[in-house]
Formats: C-alpha cells, structure tokens, sequence
C-alpha cells in the first residue's frame, strides 16, 4: 500500500493526477475560505438590497454626514471622523492578527499570545464604537424632526428623524450583522487564544487554527471596508 | 487500519507544505507596509469626502479605492496572492454573479423610483 504510494507521487507531477492535495492545503483551511464566500454572498445581498432601496428613494435618502455626526468629548458636527476612527481600530486589529499568524508559522508562542490579545482588545473597542455608535443614531438629536404626526427624537424600525425609514432598517440590519459577525470572530479568537496558551498548537506541530481564525477576522475586517464606503463615504 | 494510515499521512504532508511555505524569517515587513497602505487609502478617502468635487467623480472614487482596499486585505492579510492560482480563482470567480446583480438591482431600482416619480406628477 505504503510503496504504491510512493511510487504514484513520483510519476504524478501535475496537481491534479491525484496522489496530493491540488491546492497545497488543508481541508479545514479550504472550508474556511468557501464559507467566507458564501458570507460574502450574504452580506453582497444586504448591501445590494440598500443600494436598490437607496436608488429607489434617492429623492428622500438620508445624507450619512447629516446622521452620524458626533465625536466623544467634542460638541458640533464631525461628520466621518468617528467612523474612521472606528475603521482605524479594525485594520490595526487585522494587523495583530496577522502578525498573531506569522508567530504562529515561527512556532513562537508567546508572540502569538501576545498579538492575539492585541486583536480581542482591538475586536472589544471595535464593539465599543458600535454600541456608541447605535446609541447616538437612536436616541437622535435634541431638535428632532416631526415624522407622521408624531415628534421623533433618533430612530426606530419604522421611523426616524433623518428620512425614510429604510435607511434606519438597512443600518440596523447591516450594522448590527456585521457587528454579529465581529463578537464571533471575538469568541473564536479567545478559544484560539485558550488553545495556544495552553500549547495544543505546539502539541499538534503547527498553528493552522490561528491562521483559519486570522482569515474569519479579516474577511470581517474586509466587510467593514465595504460598509464603510457604501453607509458613510458614497 | 490501512487506510486510516494513509489518510492521516497526507493530511500531514498537506501541513508540512504549509509550514514549508512560510520558510522565510518572518514578513512583517510586508504585513507593516500593507497596514500603510490601507491607512493611507482610508485617510485619503475621509480627506477628499470634505472636498468640493463633482459627486459622481468622489463615488467612483471611493468605489475604485474600496476594491484597492479589499486587494490588499484579500491580497495580503488573506494570503491569497501567496495561494495555487487556481484556488484563488475558485474563490474570486463566484464574484462575477454579484458584479451582474449589482448592475441588475441597481437599474431596478432607479427604474421603480422614477415610475413612482412619474405617477406623483
């Protein structure tokens, strides 16, 4: 069985007559990387759906600079920076990551540990900024707007003071599965953390989890990027 | 028993591969620059949106520089530049459906605000 092997490797020299893996890669870091897609396939759907809205009610869409407009600790209209600040965190955070990764293939444990604590710390302010975020978008500002009859101070499901109810809805929903997304890669990140403290990686002879968690926390870092250009920037 | 042998082989020699692979002391130095790069990339963005230039030029900007952005991440935090070619088309591919819903949903959209517009007339 063993030499049959053997012998097949040798005459086989292209990836796909069979005898190997034709990508050079592990069957749970492949898995990785299709879930990733059929995720990016969701969430292309949900912001596909508020661009069609957002084309639909052009007339009546919100300005995002008009809506998030506040700084901690500093009164008047800053509209972008926060959100900025808020995308600072993410891809300093998918930097730790990655760094957390290259220890990982250096076998070197106490680099891994000290990144990946970097990044749950970087995922955590992340979380922060969004539940302030939130906070601010729905309690709204002191003028308030009349809507329906009825004075509305910051949004809800089905109004809000800053223009069609859909854009709340879509940054809810967005957002907030987008938010999701980032506590899960917070707890996968702290069970890798757990692992590799306790040397299952040096045990095992590699650190391959580290690097399945790395791309969870960075195509969740890619997302952003994208919420970013469509919710605040165009 | 035989085959319990050889599975658990080639899962190793996959491993192996991977480990191989990353020989090279360390690339920070990459992971560093790509971090620049993407700042730069964000700050130019959150610059320019305060700027007094056309609207549609600013969207496809952001838009052309989003795309440089997720080059980058994919590129280089992913690792997927440093993939076989052929797995990084098995993931890249599926995306040409999104660039035609995107074009589809879009039309859409405008197509029903504008009958709506005309019927308010």
């Amino acid at each position: 069985m063993m030499s049959s092997e053997t012998s097949l490797k040798k005459e086989n020299s292209s990836d796909w007559d069979g005898g190997r893996s034709p990508f050079a890669m592990s069957w749970g870091k492949m898995y990785m990387w299709l879930f990733l897609v059929s995720d990016a396939f969701t969430f292309s759907s949900l912001i596909l759906a508020y661009g069609a809205m957002r084309h639909r009610f052009s007339s009546v869409w919100p300005d995002a600079n008009d809506v998030f407009t506040h700084f901690p600790f500093l009164h008047g209209h800053i509209p972008l920076a926060y959100v900025g600040l808020m995308t600072f965190i993410l891809i300093m955070s998918s930097v730790t990551m990655v760094l957390a990764v290259d220890a990982g293939h250096r076998m070197n444990r106490k680099s891994a540990i000290m990144w990946m604590v970097f990044t749950i710390i970087g995922g955590f302010m992340f979380l922060g900024s969004q539940a302030w975020e939130w906070y601010h978008f729905i309690t709204g500002t002191e003028g308030g707007k009349m809507v329906d009859g009825v004075m509305m101070h910051g949004a809800n499901l089905t109004r809000n003071e800053y223009g069609h109810p859909l854009f709340a809805d879509f940054f809810f929903f967005i957002t907030g599965f987008h938010g999701f997304h980032v506590f899960s890669g917070v707890v996968i990140n702290i069970i890798i953390l757990i692992n590799v403290i306790n040397g299952v990686y040096d045990k095992r002879g590699h650190y391959e989890q580290v690097e399945k968690a790395g791309l969870y926390w960075h195509f969740v870092d890619l997302v952003w990027v994208f919420v970013f250009t469509f919710f605040y920037l165009v | 028993m035989e085959d319990n042998k050889t599975h658990s082989h080639t899962t190793h020699d996959v491993h192996h591969m991977n480990v191989d692979d990353h020989h090279q002391p360390s690339n920070t130095k990459q992971i560093w620059k790509t971090f620049w790069i993407l700042l730069g990339i964000t700050v130019f963005e959150v610059g320019i949106a305060f700027t007094s230039l056309p609207k549609g030029l600013l969207k496809w900007t952001f838009i052309g520089l989003t795309i440089v952005k997720s080059y980058y991440i994919v590129g280089y935090f992913m690792h997927l530049k440093h993939e076989k070619p052929h797995f990084a088309w098995v993931i890249l591919l599926p995306f040409v459906l999104i660039i035609y819903f995107i074009a589809m949903l879009i039309c859409e959209g405008n197509y029903i605000g504008s009958l709506a517009g005309e019927m308010l007339k």
